[in-house]
């Protein structure tokens, strides 16, 4: 795992308040109580601080899985 | 009032959005000052000068979607987060109901809603409790105008989004409230014919047009902790306009 890695697992641990090994690639959006609609929103907030970006609201809306998240900060140029 | 809060207003160079600029200024609010021309540059410069505050400007577009975002991130950049967002840019272009151009109406949609909708959205994400959305809408969008059919809707549109806003966001502990002006002397009602213009003045009971800085104090109170448990409120600066 390389430090982008390790900052997004980092991410999904301090906003939804998870632990390390609960961050998956399969993790999906809504199927845990802390990764709701809030909690959704706090999570974007930290990914966006934390690698220095602005999402677009459709990538937003998309982001629905660890993996996906990966994917999607590929595109903002972070490197996994 | 509003010292230690950061603000953002749209449509800051002119009319009502300059009013709010220099009223929060005068308040000590850190200021991003957003809109198309050169003048928001100059009135950003003046207000950190005679107020001794910090002053940013953003020209641009406010459908621009990625001048919204970049505007955003140097936001956050700048101050990790944003206090109250003033989301005042808008146009208004008269027409009777079967004379509106379909273009015409798109425009005032996308500025006067769909931008505004963009803005709230990614504003939010930096905004954390005790923080304040205001909303310029219109008394068109509350009873509807006569010759400003499609700036009614839009306007209309404003205020059920700011319902809807304050009732997703009251949980965060955000606020999000509309100014419901009517009719204020802007260079934007000032395009108006004279024959609208005067029929808008007497149908204002207190007999006078309003001025920006009307608004703008209404604006202050919003922005400000007086109205800490004030949410999802249109509130109508008018002079008691009765059609």
């Amino acid at each position: 795992m390389n430090d982008n890695a390790k900052k997004l697992e980092q991410c999904f641990c301090a906003a939804l308040g998870l632990t390390p090994e609960m961050v998956t690639d399969d993790l999906a959006y809504n199927s845990i109580k802390q990764w709701d609609s809030v909690g959704h929103m706090t999570l974007m907030s930290e990914i966006e601080t934390v690698f220095d970006i602005m999402l677009d609201t459709d990538d937003i809306i998309n982001l629905s899985t660890v993996a996906k998240a990966r994917q999607t900060l590929i595109k903002y140029g972070v490197d996994f | 009032m509003l010292k230690g809060k950061v603000a953002l207003i749209t449509g800051a160079s002119r009319g009502i959005g300059r009013a709010i600029a220099r009223t929060f200024a005068a308040n000590h609010a850190t200021l991003h000052l957003c809109a198309r021309g050169e003048a928001t540059t100059r009135l950003a410069e003046e207000l950190a000068l005679e107020f001794g505050i910090q002053a940013t400007a953003h020209l641009g577009d406010v459908r621009d979607a990625d001048f919204i975002k970049a505007m955003l991130l140097q936001c956050k950049r700048a101050h990790g987060r944003l206090d109250v967002v003033v989301n005042n840019a808008g146009i208004i272009q008269q027409g009777l109901l079967g004379m509106i151009p379909m273009d015409q109406a798109r425009a005032t949609i996308e500025v006067n809603i769909v931008a505004l909708i963009n803005i709230t959205q990614i504003a939010v994400r930096l905004m954390g409790p005790n923080a304040s959305i205001i909303n310029l809408a219109s008394i068109a969008g509350t009873r509807g105008m006569e010759g400003t059919a499609a700036y009614s809707a839009s306007k209309g549109g404003v205020v059920a989004f700011t319902l809807a806003c304050a009732k997703e966001l009251a949980k965060k502990n955000i606020r999000v409230n509309a100014i419901a002006p009517g009719f204020i002397d802007t260079d934007m009602t000032r395009g108006l014919t004279p024959e609208w213009y005067q029929k808008r003045v007497d149908s204002i009971g207190m007999g006078r047009i309003g001025k920006p800085e009307d608004i703008a104090g209404t604006a202050l109170f919003l922005a400000s902790d007086l109205s800490s448990y004030v949410t999802g409120q249109i509130i109508g600066v008018d002079g008691g306009m009765v059609s």
